[in-house]
């Protein structure tokens, strides 16, 4: 249980794919201009991190410690081109608009990362589990990336999302306010790059707040903080 | 000493069954998703030219009529590009056409044009194009109606018009963009002299892309 709680906060908080390894930046600052490719991208490459690390973790007693990078490298590249023809069959119009972007998956260091660290030691059910948090991870800095691009920039909020989720969604668009002229620094890789900084600031504001009150917990609970560290 | 053989050829054949387990699966998926990719590349086809040709105007089904047009000089692209006839009572009555602006802010803009026997335009639509996002993309309709304004215009003894209002013509540039709006209206209007000078030769000329000929 305690296992799992350690895996949930190591992809979503402490070791964050996006803000703490920093993994995966050219798709995560190419493709968050608006929340609708955020999400699409983040989605698509969670899909791909469960199931290659559902595929390593099963493989892992079979595959010889020489040849498993050649081996892990075949599963992801064939994972991601089923991801990439499922994508392009039933969301035609997010692998237009993703582009490049899906294809490129399979380069993001995320993956073999996670194939490499942990599901090629881990068993089955934490491996799936470390990659649907990690994907989800990377899928929240994308989306918060994107959302803060996307109101900066155009003033709206999941615009195009009709691409996404079907005919539908185009409700969902929010237009917050209505901008004559573009922010342009906002939709450029520029802006991506100044809001990553300034996400991975905020986490770290955030850390340090949280250490700095933990002396006054520490008192009454020395215990609790030794178990986190041994798990 | 054989010993030293036997990793190599068994980490061989661990890496060979891998290999074929992989392409295995990727050949199912690909086999379980052609036909649906491929209807949805013809609804996306179907979907551009009904805009940019009213249905009410042709009896036929469009993307079966595609021809392939080559013109470096006024399509703007080395390659063969598709057009696509439409026919009433078995009379051609408009194409479309599709034609690249080689001189975008960004590299190529690709369009498509509906033009009728008038030289009246039906509809412009962007197939694809990397313009500034927020600047250069208002030739999307999705993100402005710019586009339409191209729209039920005479290109015929107008030809003076077809540019930029910058440039002493009739449409407008948008804020903060000229260059994008000037290689549109210079691509669609290069475009339209062509079909001016070939509409005989192309509606003559016989279905040539590849499948969906009946």
């Amino acid at each position: 249980m305690s296992n799992y709680r350690e895996i949930a906060s190591q992809g979503l908080w402490k070791n964050n794919p996006g803000l703490v390894q920093l993994l995966g930046l050219c798709p995560l600052l190419a493709v968050t201009a608006t929340i609708t490719n955020a999400l699409g991208l983040g989605v698509a490459t969670l899909l791909v991190l469960m199931g290659s690390n559902i595929l390593v973790s099963l493989v892992r007693d079979y595959v010889p410690k020489e040849i498993r990078i050649p081996v892990f490298v075949m599963i992801i590249a064939a994972l991601v081109t089923c991801v990439q023809l499922l994508i392009n069959a039933y969301a035609y119009n997010l692998y237009i608009s993703l582009g490049i972007f899906l294809p490129l998956i399979v380069t993001n260091c995320v993956i073999i990362g996670r194939a490499e660290a942990f599901a090629s030691r881990n068993s089955l059910a934490h491996s799936a589990f470390d990659g649907l948090m990690m994907g989800l991870g990377f899928t929240a800095v994308l989306v918060v990336l994107g959302a803060s691009r996307e109101l900066l920039g155009q003033g709206t909020l999941f615009d195009g999302a009709d691409l996404l989720l079907g005919e539908w969604a185009s409700i969902l668009t929010i237009h917050v306010w209505q901008i004559d002229t573009p922010f342009l620094l906002a939709m450029l890789p520029p802006g991506a790059f100044i809001g990553m900084g300034l996400l991975i600031a905020l986490k770290n504001v955030i850390d340090s707040r949280i250490k700095a009150r933990q002396p006054k917990v520490e008192s009454v609970g020395v215990t609790r903080a030794r178990i986190t560290k041994v798990s | 000493m054989s010993l030293n053989d036997n990793p190599m050829i068994k980490n061989g054949l661990l890496l060979a069954l891998f290999a074929l387990c992989c392409t295995g699966l990727v050949a199912l998926v690909n086999a379980l998703t052609q036909d649906t990719i491929a209807l949805q590349e013809q609804k996306q086809l179907t979907e551009t030219l009904t805009q940019v040709i009213p249905n009410e105007l042709h009896d036929n089904v469009l993307f079966e009529q595609c021809i392939l047009v080559h013109s470096p000089e006024l399509l703007g692209s080395k390659n063969a590009l598709p057009a696509y006839l439409a026919y009433k009572n078995q009379q051609a009555v408009a194409i479309a056409i599709e034609a690249i602006a080689p001189d975008g802010y960004n590299g190529e803009i690709k369009l498509i044009i509906g033009i009728d026997n008038d030289g009246q335009v039906l509809g412009v639509r962007t197939l694809s194009h990397q313009e500034t996002p927020g600047l250069g993309d208002k030739i999307e309709l999705r993100k402005s109606d710019w586009v339409t304004h191209f729209s039920g215009q005479l290109f015929k003894d107008n030809t003076d018009l077809w540019k930029v209002k910058k440039d002493g013509g009739q449409f407008d540039q948008f804020t903060g963009a000229t260059i994008t709006p000037r290689a549109y209206v210079k691509a669609i209007s290069k475009a339209l002299t062509f079909v001016e000078q070939h509409r005989q030769d192309l509606y003559k000329s016989h279905v040539t892309c590849e499948g969906n000929h009946e």
